[in-house]
């Protein structure tokens, strides 16, 4: 029983569509839910404030519903879109539904992380409350970068007129690019999240600090950054080099595992990061004479935990260039 | 088209090596950045034994490092060797 292009087209939009709207629900309802939860306590604690702690809790979980949202957008797209029968187009939607879908987790959950926190801090804090709604809202666009990554690969995938290309190992590309945004961005987005949530713990704790916690908490947010930006570097090189048209097996695998090793081996990292930026914040926080020493080892300790994902990229770019 | 058994093996070698080192680099990244976590805590409770916490930082991560290591040369003899 053999079916036409046009049918395979369909499943691939229709499953590409479930995965983006499935995977992408998860982070966003954690994140909510962890805003939600500080938000109670917070009221418990301070009852008189419930306006404030309510209508935080409401732009917090604005902000970590949006990379939900991007993918509902992907999922529409991909549902209600009538695609050219090309089987390429195959890959194209699969990779597209996973990007997103997986793209979105992490900065669900790390959006949450800060916007929890600053519903803490303001009923322990109220004369903090406009600098530590600044400090989330600054905290949770950092932790949407990742998902916008994947926007942006998911959005190029759908748009890319892959016809002329070998349908082998251009398969494998297509899909391999899928693969690294989205998984390439859930540690990003968890671990800006963790750093987020230190700095408006920490403000609330000592207000004095406000500066140079932000400061460090950009610093510390944007190492996390960098492992998503290199899944979305070696989803750029898989997208549009040309690859030449292969019979072979081995060719498409080798681009399909360059996809695989990237994207997860860029969570570990992210994450790790993110655990160090935490506790540097929260240090400087308690103890802002200290500034100088607390970077300088938050830095070398991310370095260290950085290592791993420049092993990733180095073997996802062997796989891509040499072999 | 005729599939040929080495072409099967090369293209299982290069899905092992990007699963070896995709996988392999979650826990030491997660595990690293716990150390450092706690170094920061330690230094900002202790100041004065930065010296000390940072060599023992270090230490602790290059130990956690090592799986991280290994994963990187079982991906390149799956790349080149085997």
């Amino acid at each position: 029983m053999a079916y036409d292009v046009q049918t395979w087209v369909s499943v691939a939009a229709l499953s590409g569509g479930g995965m983006a709207m499935g995977f992408g629900a998860i982070g966003a309802a954690i994140g909510e839910g962890y805003t939600a939860a500080r938000a109670n306590e917070a009221i418990s604690r301070n009852p008189e404030l419930s306006g404030d702690i309510f209508k935080t809790m409401l732009v917090g979980q604005a902000i970590a519903e949006s990379a939900s949202i991007f993918a509902l957008v992907i999922a529409m797209m991909l549902l209600f879109t009538k695609f050219a029968a090309h089987i390429l187009m195959v890959p194209v939607l699969l990779g597209a539904g996973l990007a997103m879908g997986m793209g979105a987790i992490g900065a669900g959950v790390g959006a949450g992380y800060p916007a929890g926190a600053c519903c803490t801090g303001m009923a322990r804090q109220p004369a903090m409350g406009g600098r530590l709604t600044t400090n989330m809202l600054i905290g949770s666009a950092v932790c949407q970068t990742p998902a916008i990554f994947a926007l942006v690969v998911a959005f190029i995938l759908l748009f890319t007129d892959f016809s002329q290309s070998p349908v082998s190992p251009t398969w494998a590309a297509i899909l391999g690019a899928g693969i690294s945004a989205g998984f390439g961005a859930i540690g990003s987005g968890l671990g800006g999240g963790l750093v987020a949530q230190a700095s408006c713990e920490g403000i609330a704790r000592q207000p004095l600090t406000a500066t140079p916690v932000t400061n460090v908490m950009l610093l510390g947010q944007a190492v996390t950054q960098t492992t998503a930006i290199y899944a979305l570097l070696v989803s750029f090189i898989l997208m549009f080099k040309t690859f030449p048209a292969t019979d072979l097996i081995a060719p498409p695998m080798a681009l399909l595992a360059a996809g695989i090793c990237m994207g997860i081996g860029a969570i570990g990292p992210a994450i790790g990061e993110g655990l160090a930026g935490q506790s540097a914040v929260a240090g400087i926080a308690r103890n802002q004479e200290h500034v100088a020493e607390l970077t300088r080892l938050m830095l070398v300790g991310q370095a260290v935990a950085e290592s791993t994902g420049i092993y990733s990229l180095v073997i996802a770019l062997i796989l891509i260039f040499v072999v | 088209m005729a599939i040929e058994g080495v072409d099967i093996v090369k293209a299982a070698a290069y899905i092992g090596a990007g699963i070896s080192m995709g996988f392999g680099a979650i826990g030491p990244g997660i595990g690293e950045g716990m150390a450092a976590a706690k170094a920061c805590e330690a230094i900002g409770k202790n100041p004065k034994e930065a010296g000390l916490l940072t060599r023992t930082m270090l230490v602790g991560q290059a130990v956690a490092e090592s799986t991280g290591i290994y994963s990187l040369v079982i991906a390149l003899l799956l790349l080149f060797v085997v």
